[in-house]
C-alpha cells in the first residue's frame, strides 16, 4: 500500500488512462494539486479519458473532488470521461461529489471605482446625518424620561442609579486620582523648568491652578470616564441587545430608556462633577509636591500663591462643563450600545465607535465652552 | 492494525470527572463502534455534554482512559480537526466570518492548498449539507436556526474527520427540519463512513437514525443497545425516560 498518492497516466492512441493510487485524502492535498495539474495538459489533448480508481487506498471528499474535477475538465469539451474500478465503499462518495458545484453563481460585475467611492461618500454623509438624528432622539427620550420621573418620583430606579454611581463614581476614584495627580505634577515640573530661565518661577503656580481648574481637570477626567465607563455602557447594552434582553423588557411593557439608560446617564451626570472636583484637587496636590521638592517652594507659599492666582470663577468654569460632558458621553455610549447587531464583531466595532466619538465630542464641547465663557467674560 | 483498533472508534474506561466536590461521571465506560451512529440520552444536567466535552478534551478528567481511533487522548490538540468534527448546540460559527470562510477555516489552518480548490471544496461541503452556493457569502447573523446547524455541520466535516460529535443537533428545529437533519446525518454517515456520537433528547432521532442508544444515569452508562432493547430495559430511570407520558404518546403515534 502506498503512503504517497500517485497518478499514473498511460496513452493508448487518443485515449488517456489515468490511474490514481495511494491515499487521495486531504492530508496530501498539496501532492494532489500538483498531480492533477501535471496531467491537465494531457487531459486536454486526449479524446477519451478513463479514470481507474482501483488503486486508491483511501478517499475523502477533497480527493474525490480533485478526481471529479479532472473528469469534468475532460468532459467539458464534449469528450468522454468515465470512472472505472470504483470500490463499493467509495461509490457513495463519488456519486455525491458528482452532484456538487454544478451551479456556479453569476460573478458579481466589477463596479466603476469612481462610482464606488462616490457611493461610499454618499453613504457616510447619510450616516453622519443619522448619527445626529440618533443623538437628538436619545436626548429627547431622556428628556421625556426625566419629566416622567419628575411627575412621579417613585418611578425613578433608585437601586440601579446607586449601583451605577458606585461603579462609575466610587470605583473610578483611585485611577482618576492617580492620573490627575501625575498630570498636575508634570505641568508644575515643566512650569518650573521653563519659567526658571527668566525668573518667573512663582507664576508656575498661576499656570497650574488656572490650567487644571479651567481646562485640564475636567477634560482629563471626562476622557478617562469615556474610556472607562462609556465603553462599559456600550458593551453592556450591546450584549443585552444581542441576547434579546432589551426586547424582553419592551414586551413586559417597560421602557428600556427608563430602566436601563436613564439610571446610567443620570449616574454619569452626577458622578462626573464630583470626579472632576476630586481630580482637580489631586492635580493641585501633585503640583504642590513638585513645587516643594523640585521648585524649592514650601507648601505655605504654594497655597498663598494659589490663593492669589485663582478665583472661584476658574473653578466654576471647570465644574460647569462637567455635567454637559457627562451627558454627551452617556448619550453616545447608550445609543451606540443599542445599535449593536447580532455579531461579536459588531459589539467590538460599536464599543470602539462609542469611545472615539465621545472623546471627540467632549473635546469639541470643551472648545465651544471656551468661546462661550470668553464671550461672557468668565 | 489489531482487531480492537478496527472495531472501536472511541473507547472510554473508568472515566471520572467532577467539579469541586461534585462527581458528574463516576467510573463510566463506553465503547463506540466504528461506523455506527450512537445516541446518548440522559437527564438534563446529568453529564451528557460533560462526557462529550471530556472526550474531545475540553474538560480535564480525574481518572480513567479515553482512546480515540486507537490513540490515547490527553493534552493533544494538534490535528484535532482531522480526527473529529464537532457540531456545537448553538452552531458556534465564527460571527465575523462569512459562511464560506467558516467552512474554509479548518482547511486554511490545517492544509496548504490553493484558494480555488478551497472555494470549490467549501461549496461542495455546503451543497452536501443541503445548502446552496448563493448562501456562501452570508454572515452567521443572517442565517436561520436550521441553516446555522447545516453550516456548522459543513464546517465540522470540512476535513472529512472519521468521527463526528453532535450536541443536540435537532434542538430548536421544527419537526420537518429536524427530520431532514436526521436524514442528512444518516446519508452523510453512509457516504463518508463516519462514526457519529450524538447527544440528543429527540426520541424521533433516536428511533430513526441511531444504530445504538446509550443511557447515562447516575454518572454511568446504565443501558446500551439498539432502541428496541432499551425500550425493554428494567432500569428505573430508563423506564421513566422511555415510558413517561410524553414518550408513550410519541411512540404510540409512531406505531
Amino acid at each position: 500500500m502506498n503512503s504517497e498518492p500517485l497518478l499514473l497516466a498511460t496513452f493508448s492512441g487518443d485515449a488517456l488512462k489515468l490511474r490514481p493510487e495511494g491515499p487521495w485524502t486531504a492530508a496530501n492535498v498539496s501532492a494532489l494539486e500538483t498531480l492533477s495539474r501535471s496531467v491537465g495538459a494531457n487531459v486536454d489533448r486526449s479524446r477519451a479519458v478513463t479514470l481507474d480508481l482501483s488503486g486508491v487506498s483511501a478517499l475523502d471528499t477533497l480527493g474525490a473532488w480533485v478526481l471529479e474535477k479532472l473528469s469534468r475538465r475532460a468532459a467539458s469539451s464534449g469528450r468522454s470521461a468515465e470512472f472505472v474500478g470504483v470500490a463499493d465503499h467509495f461509490s457513495g462518495l463519488m456519486d455525491e461529489v458528482r452532484q456538487v458545484n454544478r451551479h456556479t453563481p453569476a460573478p458579481v460585475a466589477a463596479q466603476n471605482p469612481v462610482l464606488l467611492r462616490l457611493g461610499d461618500l454618499g453613504k457616510s454623509t447619510v450616516g453622519a446625518g443619522e448619527d445626529i438624528t440618533i443623538f437628538l432622539q436619545m436626548l429627547g427620550a431622556l428628556f421625556m424620561a426625566v419629566i416622567g420621573v419628575l411627575r412621579r418620583p417613585r418611578s425613578l430606579r433608585l437601586t440601579s442609579l446607586v449601583y451605577q454611581l458606585y461603579r462609575i463614581g466610587w470605583q473610578a476614584i483611585p485611577i482618576i486620582v492617580l492620573i490627575t495627580f501625575l498630570i498636575g505634577a508634570i505641568i508644575a515640573q515643566q512650569g518650573f523648568f521653563h519659567f526658571r530661565r527668566f525668573g518667573a518661577e512663582s507664576y508656575t503656580v498661576d499656570m497650574v491652578g488656572i490650567l487644571v481648574l479651567r481646562e485640564l481637570g475636567v477634560l482629563i477626567v471626562a476622557i478617562m470616564v469615556a474610556g472607562r465607563s462609556g465603553s462599559a455602557y456600550t458593551a453592556e447594552l450591546g450584549s443585552m441587545k444581542m441576547r434579546e434582553e432589551i426586547d424582553a423588557l419592551s414586551t413586559m411593557g417597560l421602557d428600556p430608556i427608563d430602566v436601563l439608560i436613564l439610571p446610567r446617564v443620570a449616574a454619569l451626570v452626577i458622578a462626573l462633577p464630583i470626579l472632576t472636583f476630586i481630580g482637580s484637587i489631586a492635580a493641585l496636590y501633585g503640583g504642590g509636591l513638585v513645587a516643594q521638592f523640585y521648585g524649592d517652594m514650601g507648601p505655605a507659599i504654594y497655597i498663598a500663591r494659589l490663593h492669589e492666582a485663582i478665583s472661584v470663577t476658574h473653578f466654576e468654569v471647570g465644574i460647569l462643563k462637567a455635567p454637559f460632558m457627562a451627558l454627551v458621553i452617556g448619550i453616545v455610549a447608550c445609543s451606540e450600545g443599542l445599535r449593536v447587531k447580532g455579531s461579536a464583531e459588531s459589539l467590538g466595532r460599536q464599543t470602539t465607535t462609542s469611545v472615539v466619538k465621545s472623546i471627540f465630542l467632549v473635546i469639541v464641547l470643551d472648545g465651544l465652552f471656551a468661546i462661550f465663557f470668553a464671550s461672557i467674560g468668565m | 492494525m489489531d482487531a480492537s483498533q478496527e472495531e472501536f472508534a472511541i473507547r472510554v474506561r473508568d472515566l471520572v470527572v467532577g467539579f469541586g466536590r461534585q462527581t458528574v461521571l463516576d467510573h463510566l465506560s463506553l465503547d463506540v463502534r466504528r461506523g455506527e451512529i450512537l445516541g446518548l440520552v440522559g437527564a438534563s444536567g446529568g453529564g451528557k455534554s460533560v462526557l462529550m466535552r471530556t472526550i474531545i478534551g475540553l474538560i480535564p478528567r480525574q481518572g480513567g482512559t479515553i482512546e480515540v481511533m486507537g490513540q490515547p487522548v490527553g493534552g493533544r490538540k494538534e490535528g484535532a480537526a482531522t480526527t473529529w468534527g464537532i457540531l456545537f448546540q448553538q452552531g458556534a460559527l465564527f460571527s465575523s466570518l462569512t459562511v464560506r470562510q467558516n467552512v474554509q477555516f479548518p482547511l486554511r489552518e490545517n492544509l496548504v492548498l490553493s484558494q480555488e480548490l478551497m472555494d470549490e471544496i467549501a461549496i461542495a461541503k455546503l451543497e452536501m449539507v443541503g445548502l446552496q452556493a448563493r448562501d456562501a457569502d452570508k454572515y452567521p447573523a443572517e442565517l436561520s436556526g436550521g441553516m446555522t446547524k447545516r453550516v456548522a455541520l459543513a464546517r465540522a466535516l470540512a476535513l472529512d474527520p472519521p468521527i463526528l460529535f453532535l450536541d443536540e443537533p435537532t434542538s430548536g428545529l421544527d419537526p420537518i427540519a429536524a427530520g431532514d437533519f436526521d436524514a442528512l446525518i444518516g446519508t452523510l454517515q453512509k457516504t463518508l463512513g463516519l462514526t457519529v456520537f450524538m447527544v440528543t433528547h429527540d426520541l424521533a432521532s433516536l428511533t430513526t437514525v441511531c444504530d445504538r442508544v446509550a443511557a447515562l444515569a447516575d454518572g454511568r452508562i446504565v443501558a446500551i443497545g439498539p432502541m428496541r432493547e432499551l425500550l425493554q430495559s428494567e432500569h428505573p430511570w430508563v423506564r421513566a425516560y422511555f415510558h413517561g407520558k410524553r414518550s408513550q404518546m410519541l411512540q404510540h403515534e409512531m406505531r
